[in-house]
């Protein structure tokens, strides 16, 4: 009979039920065929913008879907609709984050197989959906030219669970005296390689590479997903 | 700030455990990663009170930081970056492009009695 304080190991993940439920909706899109694109980024930078013109792009060409994750509000939801996609809002309540039983629940009468493309639109913030796998086959960080140059700085570890930069309001660069390539040498140092694509959800610059390089992404997912049926 | 709603899954999992167990607990050993996107300090706050009313009421949370390693191709092995806002490798200064550690929020052990 062992007595006194003892160490036992454990090694157990604490976002363990997070992560093993984001697996399972990673497989649950793959087989319906759904491509899913997870928006993060501080509030303000245009996230709600760029899938309002995406949504409108992608609804002509494809079956298109979006959550669309706030505090509080369904107006981003609303907003979203005209351009014909199916909408859900998720309001969060007080949560700084969007989780993936979250999304389960949001997605409990879909029918998945029917979409082509499903996007996610995280809670404006930079830090608490870091730590948040929701099951997406990508992550946009979303950075808009008003923030100024070095924000990757203060955010790495978002920027480091996130596959590609999009940098919003292009249009107003020059306005706000942003330097490009210093944004850019700032992000390629916290992340290495990361591709960047520089939008404007208003004129519309940019947008049609950042669509292809998401029906790509598709294309390829699928192929892959075919072979190893 | 989502670290009380980590607290509070970090005390499910180890009331959980020592349940099991039939043990009980006076410290959580932790390893955290910078890269994980939890505040040392915010989790250390939360977890008392996440603690209160359950069977982990006046245990420990104990934090063992894991430092960042990448990947460098160049030196054909895993090294320290030069901080986590310059992922280079810290010995040859090449841009690195694979995370190994750093993301870690995981419970390495409990200490029981």
């Amino acid at each position: 009979m062992m007595s006194g304080p003892r160490l036992v190991e454990v090694r157990q993940k604490f976002l363990k039920q997070n992560d093993l439920l984001a697996r399972a909706l990673r497989e649950w899109f793959r087989r319906a065929g759904v491509y899913v694109v997870s928006l993060v980024s501080s509030p303000g930078s245009g996230k709600t913008a760029f899938l309002e013109r995406t949504l409108h792009d992608f609804a002509r060409r494809h079956s298109v879907a979006a959550l669309v994750g706030d505090l509080a509000t369904e107006n981003d939801a609303q907003r979203l609709r005209r351009s014909g996609a199916r909408v859900r809002q998720i309001t969060t309540g007080t949560v700084c984050h969007l989780d993936a039983a979250m999304i389960e629940r949001a997605l409990e009468d879909w029918r998945l197989e029917e979409l082509d493309f499903l996007f996610i639109e995280n809670v404006g913030n930079l830090v608490c959906p870091a730590s948040y796998d929701l099951g997406e086959e990508l992550r946009f960080v979303l950075m808009s030219v008003t923030e100024g140059e070095d924000k990757p700085l203060k955010y790495p570890t978002i920027f480091n669970t996130a596959d590609v930069t999009v940098l919003t309001k292009i249009d107003l660069a020059t306005a706000v005296e942003f330097d490009l390539e210093a944004a850019k040498e700032t992000i390629r140092a916290v992340r290495p390689g990361m591709l960047i694509f520089e939008v404007s959800a208003k004129t519309g610059a940019g947008m049609i590479e950042c669509w292809r390089y998401l029906e790509e992404r598709r294309n390829e997912a699928r192929a892959g997903s075919a072979l190893s049926a | 700030m989502h670290e009380l709603s980590i607290a509070l899954s970090i005390v499910d999992l180890a009331a959980e455990e020592a349940e099991r167990r039939g043990v009980k607990v006076n410290a959580v050993h932790l390893r955290l990663g910078p890269l994980a996107g939890v505040v040392k300090d915010a989790l250390l706050f939360s977890y008392d009170l996440a603690c209160e009313g359950t069977p982990l009421d006046k245990s420990r949370l104990i934090i063992e930081e894991v430092p960042v390693m990448v990947h460098c191709s160049r030196c054909e092995t895993d090294r320290e970056p030069i901080s986590l806002q310059d992922l280079r490798c810290s010995v040859c200064g090449d841009p690195t492009y694979e995370i190994v550690q750093g993301r870690e929020m995981e419970i390495a052990a409990l200490e029981v009695e």
